[in-house]
């Protein structure tokens, strides 16, 4: 068990959607159901889709954000809506 | 109110809770069954129908669906449906009586991703178990636990409809689901199916809804309770962990044995049956575009129960619950805590509630008259 990293490193971090994890285009962004834990999560916002969306395929966190066209003053709320989605296991570290 | 239960409301672009009722053939004849079931229906859906809907509901991106009945197992199609299900991302959790997993089955189902079982149990010992759901019902259930268990299939679920008389076996409940490593759901009682003619006698007293209330407050965060107990909120400043809405028509729907969709499984009757998966546009258009459905996520007005200063926690209570009484859908549940609903059941004409449809009960047994010589 490693132990939750202060949101500022976050922004290095390569995650990617977790393998088991569907995601569903809603009104009001999307749901996230995840095959293992059963787990149902409603992703609020729209951006924060797209960001979820481009995570797998950028580097860093940052440059994911970045590529979607969110603002540096935004990132701290993205990072905790992340950081969340990381505790439900919706997320995770991209291997390698 | 939080935005997301105003989101929510709104309607989905596919439904999350869907419950398949695959037939109306059961070997048993509880007598709170919500759909009637019984007697097979000659109409069920094929094989190929079935797989088409799933097929459908795979476009939609549903992620799971529950199936039930009558008792599915009966159908001989079940793990051919089961594993097409599975095949096509859609998790299946199924509730089941418990008469059809033998060790062999017990085995196959445990060797299955994405499934989940819940065996139904209305009470922690024979008397008041098979006093609802028949003669051996109880020893039946436990004998696919212990099949369950010894298969390794992990954490299964028990679930019971709680009454006037299990609801003092909450603890015993609990005790029974730990020992089997299992997870304990509890739902609430509703008038429908062949519930509407033992709904009066069954029910959780006034008294006992606060036991429940307090008890779910205590034990709810180990405890599944889907939508069920939302109109205890009113009860208290803490709402329960669950769904806290209704929502028929907007999350939530059914489709029956022969493909007619409802908007929940505690509605069947025509007034809720919003088309056939069987028309043009299947399920889709149904869930997207029928108006039944769209109605359901139009803003629902509060009637009577506006003026109570319990309405944004309890929400009026329960569609269906109100339907089977013959309560207006805009007033109070009939187990409003504040005894709006006794009230208002009080002054109704005997008779005036609406009869659930769809009637699938076996004809009563006739019992063989000794013809004696004297
Ligand atoms: S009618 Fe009752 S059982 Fe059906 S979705 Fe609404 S609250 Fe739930
Ligand atoms: S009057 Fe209506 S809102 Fe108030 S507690 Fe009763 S059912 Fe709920």
């Amino acid at each position: 068990m490693t132990t939750v990293d202060a949101p500022s490193a976050l922004l290095d971090r390569a995650l990617a959607l977790h393998p088991q994890v569907a995601l569903r285009p809603e009104p009001f962004g999307a749901l996230a159901y995840h095959y293992d834990t059963r787990r149902l999560v409603f992703l609020k916002h729209p951006d924060v889709v797209r960001v979820v969306r481009a995570l797998g395929s950028h580097e860093t966190v940052a440059a994911a954000l970045v590529a979607c066209d969110i603002s540096s003053d935004r990132f701290p709320a993205f990072e905790r809506a992340l950081m969340s989605l990381i505790e439900s296991e919706m997320l995770c570290d991209r291997a390698g | 109110m939080t935005a997301l239960v105003e989101q929510l409301k709104g309607g989905l672009e596919a439904p999350i809770c869907l419950t398949w009722e695959l037939t109306y053939a059961c070997n048993l004849e509880c007598v709170h069954c919500l759909s009637s079931s019984g007697r097979r229906d000659p109409r069920e859906l094929t094989t190929d129908e079935a797989k088409a809907v799933l097929d459908e509901l795979h476009d939609l991106q549903v992620f799971y669906i529950n199936i039930g009945g009558g008792e599915p197992m009966i159908r001989r199609d079940f793990f051919e449906l089961v594993e097409y299900s599975i095949a096509r991302g859609i998790g299946v959790k199924f509730s089941t009586n418990g008469a059809f997993i033998d060790a062999e089955k017990a085995r196959r189902l445990a060797a299955m991703d994405y499934l989940d079982i819940q065996i139904s149990l209305d009470g922690t010992d024979a008397d008041t178990n098979d006093a609802v759901r028949g003669d051996g019902s109880y020893a039946t259930a436990l004998r696919a636990m212990d099949h369950l268990r010894d298969a390794g299939f992990g954490p299964f679920k028990i679930s019971v409809v709680v009454t006037r008389h299990n609801v003092d076996q909450l603890d015993e409940f609990k005790a029974l689901a730990d020992a089997y490593g299992a997870q304990l759901r509890i739902t609430r009682l509703r008038p429908s199916g062949r519930g509407a003619d033992t709904w009066h006698d069954l029910h959780p007293t006034n008294a006992q809804q606060r036991q429940i209330y307090d008890w779910l407050l205590a034990h709810g965060e180990h405890v599944l309770t889907g939508d069920s107990f939302f109109h205890l909120n009113a009860l208290g400043d803490q709402n329960l962990p669950g769904l806290n809405l209704c929502g028929a028509g907007r999350v939530v729907c059914l489709i029956d044995p022969v493909g007619d969709v409802y908007a929940c499984p505690f509605v069947i009757h025509d007034e809720f049956k919003a088309g056939s998966v069987r028309e043009t546009g299947g399920f889709s258009r149904i869930w997207k575009q029928s108006d039944l459905f769209l109605g359901l996520r139009e803003p629902q007005s509060a009637g009577a129960c506006a003026s109570c200063g319990s309405y944004d926690a309890c929400q009026g209570g329960c569609m269906a619950a109100k339907f089977f009484t013959g309560l207006p859908l805009d007033g109070p549940d009939p187990e409003c805590v504040g005894g709006e609903g006794e009230l208002a059941l009080s002054g109704q004409t005997a008779g005036s509630a609406p009869r659930p449809m769809m009637d699938h009960s076996k004809p009563p047994r006739v019992t063989p008259v000794a013809l004696v010589r004297k």
